[in-house]
């Protein structure tokens, strides 16, 4: 099966070890990846801020990046549900409408993929340690995936998850809230790194690095001794050789 | 009460809310509980999002017929007895009620809760012809004794204050001796409405439902002081916004049912009470004559617009119930009598966006509302189709900003510069690192590295790193 990695801005510039657990998983899995190198942003910070205008222009970029892949891939469930807004956002433009459901239809989450795809719940992963998941809101509630992940961290051998206090709300990240909306956003993940605390895990793991990056950067500003994950990382865990 | 509360910036709003160490407990536990409450109501109904399509479908339907529906209410008020006023501005419906009252001799209006009339500031209008009003929902009647402290959510409104703060409004403005016991905070208030219902010469109610094909009003309430508001005065005026309006009593059963578990997690709240026409020869109760007001205030300009969703509101609350922001924040932070979710859509389309262009960006998008609507309402949407507005069409967006997204456009929509920058990224950050990471970043960065530190952009980027392994793949291959 051939799988075009799309790894977001994110991945690519903060996070390329979650990139290279991404395709490393893939391929343990049977699939044979590419990185279509003309792809950029899926252009959320722009269109979640008004910017409808600007945020158009980068989706024909993503959209012409992966017009001859079979499946698209992301290590993120904020920028796949972002690829769902791309039909309204040319509404009136039949052309590229039609190019962009046709991506809709082949973008998945990785966690999504490799439970609704490949059909796999069990990687072979292990990885000992005391963990609490971070669910994130664009993932659950936009992309509707809920239990994929939940379901691929069960079956990693020597992983304990606990479960995460107010698990439901958000961390406060939104894209550009987290710098317009400081003293609010503030408040949120402050209250979200409470509850991991409270859950006494030593890992947190989550599926979209953006939730991540804000809990982390404040878990790290605060000094607290909890290692924060992508679920990739996790899955990409143990023995391969 | 108008709508707009207060006449604080919105940041002084914001941080009031953050530093009311006492709100915020009152919010988060209300919240948990509602929470709770609320989901397991929706489980023990079962089909739970067959209701909502069910209860999405009503209000759609309502709303692409509200002419032909409030035609056919107010004809079935009329054939019962009723008046009907529509009022196309608040000024309109004050008037109207005023001479009601007026020519009623009216010294007292009893009032059960309603939030159009807060909308409208009709206890003020009433005060200015030297009528006395009062409030008979506790929590409104709280609120009222403590010098009109604005609500803070659209069901309890006086969800902000905890009971020793209660204990002190009544101590203090009504001479209370006993102690903070809910019981005997009750018991007081109620020994002093009952005294209100009895002398009152007109009941003032608002509306959850009205019902077209019978010309009937419902009212959902736990108290009990809509019934007395609405059996004990001669004269009953009900005020409703226009788009509170059910087809019939089979649809009313679908939103009730809807309404009280999403509200306070409810099977049915302790009275739901239906009212048709005046007193009829033999009736024992009910008023001699009857005043419906349906109130637009801007909600017809509403209809047709990318926002007419935002009508099918039935003011449940769930949607704040859930909301993130309002948890920290308060229902005072957003400076309208409509807070949450649901106050950041509506308020910006009833009260203009120079008064509340910041609430359509005080959310995460993060679609907990529209996940807990028990219409279906897609908030999260409503709320960055007013961004695209404020942005796009009002050119009320910082010039700053404007600049920097057009430089995420040029950016982020060419892959030479995407490649160029992102390349960049690690040189002109190095500066500012230290450990690995940013803590104190400059321009752009520094909001964020205000709170949270910035791990530093990777030296080998994603790409570098699959290019370099393919390039290896193939000489080893």
């Amino acid at each position: 099966m051939r799988v075009s990695l799309f790894i977001t801005c994110l991945g690519d510039i903060f996070y390329s070890k979650v990139g290279k657990d991404t395709v490393e998983v893939l391929e343990r899995l049977g699939c044979e990846v590419d990185f279509p190198e003309s792809q950029t942003c899926c252009g959320q910070p722009a269109f979640n801020s008004g910017y409808q205008e600007n945020a158009k222009q980068v989706a024909k970029i993503m959209i012409l990046a992966f017009e001859h892949s079979e499946y698209v891939v992301a290590p993120s469930g904020s920028c796949i549900s972002m690829f769902h807004e791309y039909p309204s956002l040319f509404k009136d433009d039949p052309e590229w409408k039609g190019k962009a459901s046709d991506l809709v239809d082949k973008s998945y989450e990785f966690t999504q993929f490799l439970v609704e795809v490949l059909k796999v719940e069990n990687v072979g992963a292990f990885f000992n340690g005391r963990a609490t998941y971070h669910r994130s809101c664009h993932m659950t509630r936009l992309l509707g995936v809920k239990d994929a992940p939940i379901a691929l961290l069960e079956n990693v051998k020597g992983l304990e998850i606990r479960e995460l206090p107010n698990c439901q709300n958000c961390c406060g990240f939104g894209g550009t809230f987290s710098v317009k909306m400081g003293p609010i956003s503030e408040q949120m993940v402050d209250e979200k790194v409470k509850n991991i605390e409270e859950t006494e895990a030593d890992v947190l793991i989550g599926a979209d690095s953006g939730c991540l990056m804000n809990i982390g950067g404040r878990i790290n500003r605060q000094g607290k001794p909890i290692q924060v994950l992508h679920i990739a990382e996790v899955l990409n865990s143990g023995n391969w050789e | 009460m108008p709508m707009k509360i207060g006449t604080e910036e919105f940041n002084s709003r914001v941080e009031k809310g953050i530093n009311d160490g006492f709100m915020r407990e009152a919010v988060r536990s209300a919240q948990g509980r509602l929470y709770e409450r609320r989901l397991n109501a929706a489980e023990e109904l079962g089909n739970w999002e067959e209701w909502r399509n069910h209860g999405e479908e009503i209000r759609r339907h309502t709303l692409e017929n509200l002419d032909y529906y409030l035609e056919q209410l107010s004809d079935n008020v009329a054939e019962r007895g009723g008046h009907v006023f529509f009022a196309e501005t608040a000024e309109e419906a004050n008037t109207y009620i005023q001479n009601v009252v007026k020519k009623k001799n009216g010294r007292k209006v009893i009032k059960s809760k309603s939030m159009v009339t807060e909308e409208i500031s009709m206890n003020q209008a009433l005060e200015r012809i030297g009528c006395e009003v009062i409030e008979s929902d506790l929590g409104e009647y709280i609120l009222q004794i403590d010098d009109h402290d604005p609500p803070s959510h659209i069901v309890v409104p006086a969800l902000h204050k905890n009971k020793s703060q209660i204990r002190d409004v009544f101590r203090e403005k009504l001479g209370y001796l006993n102690t903070e016991k809910p019981e005997e905070l009750t018991l007081f208030a109620r020994e002093k409405l009952r005294k209100e219902f009895l002398s009152a010469d007109i009941g003032i109610t608002g509306c959850n439902f009205a019902v077209a094909e019978s010309g009937s009003i419902s009212l959902v309430t736990n108290e009990g002081n809509a019934r007395l508001a609405t059996t004990l005065p001669k004269t009953q005026i009900t005020v409703m916004g226009m788009e509170r309006i059910v087809p019939t009593w089979e649809d009313l059963d679908v939103m009730v049912s809807l309404l009280s578990r999403s509200a306070v997690g409810q099977k049915l709240t302790t009275y739901v009470t239906g009212l048709t026409g005046t007193r009829d020869d033999g009736d024992g109760d009910g008023p001699e004559d009857f005043h419906l007001v349906i109130v637009d205030n801007g909600r017809s300009k509403i209809l047709g617009t990318e926002f007419q969703e935002a009508l099918h509101c039935i003011r449940c609350a769930a949607c704040i119930n859930v909301c993130p922001v309002y948890r920290h924040v308060g229902g005072h932070g957003y400076g309208s009598i409509y807070p949450g979710p649901i106050g950041a859509v509506l308020s910006p389309l009833l009260g203009g966006y120079e008064n509340y262009k910041e609430l359509p960006f005080a959310s995460t998008l993060c679609a907990a509302c529209t996940e807990a609507c028990p219409v279906k309402i897609p908030l999260h949407e409503l709320l960055n189709k007013h961004r695209r507005r404020i942005v796009e069409e009002e050119g009320m967006s910082p010039a700053m900003e404007r600049m920097a997204m057009k430089g995420f456009q040029y950016g982020a929509g060419s892959p030479v510069l995407y490649k160029i920058g992102t390349k960049l990224a690690p040189l002109l950050t190095t500066p500012f690192v230290t450990e690995g990471m940013i803590t104190n970043g400059p321009g752009p960065i520094r909001p964020w590295t205000e709170t949270r530190n910035l791990p530093e952009p990777n030296k080998e980027r994603f790409r570098d790193w699959f290019r370099k392994r393919e390039r290896e793949a193939k000489t080893d291959g």
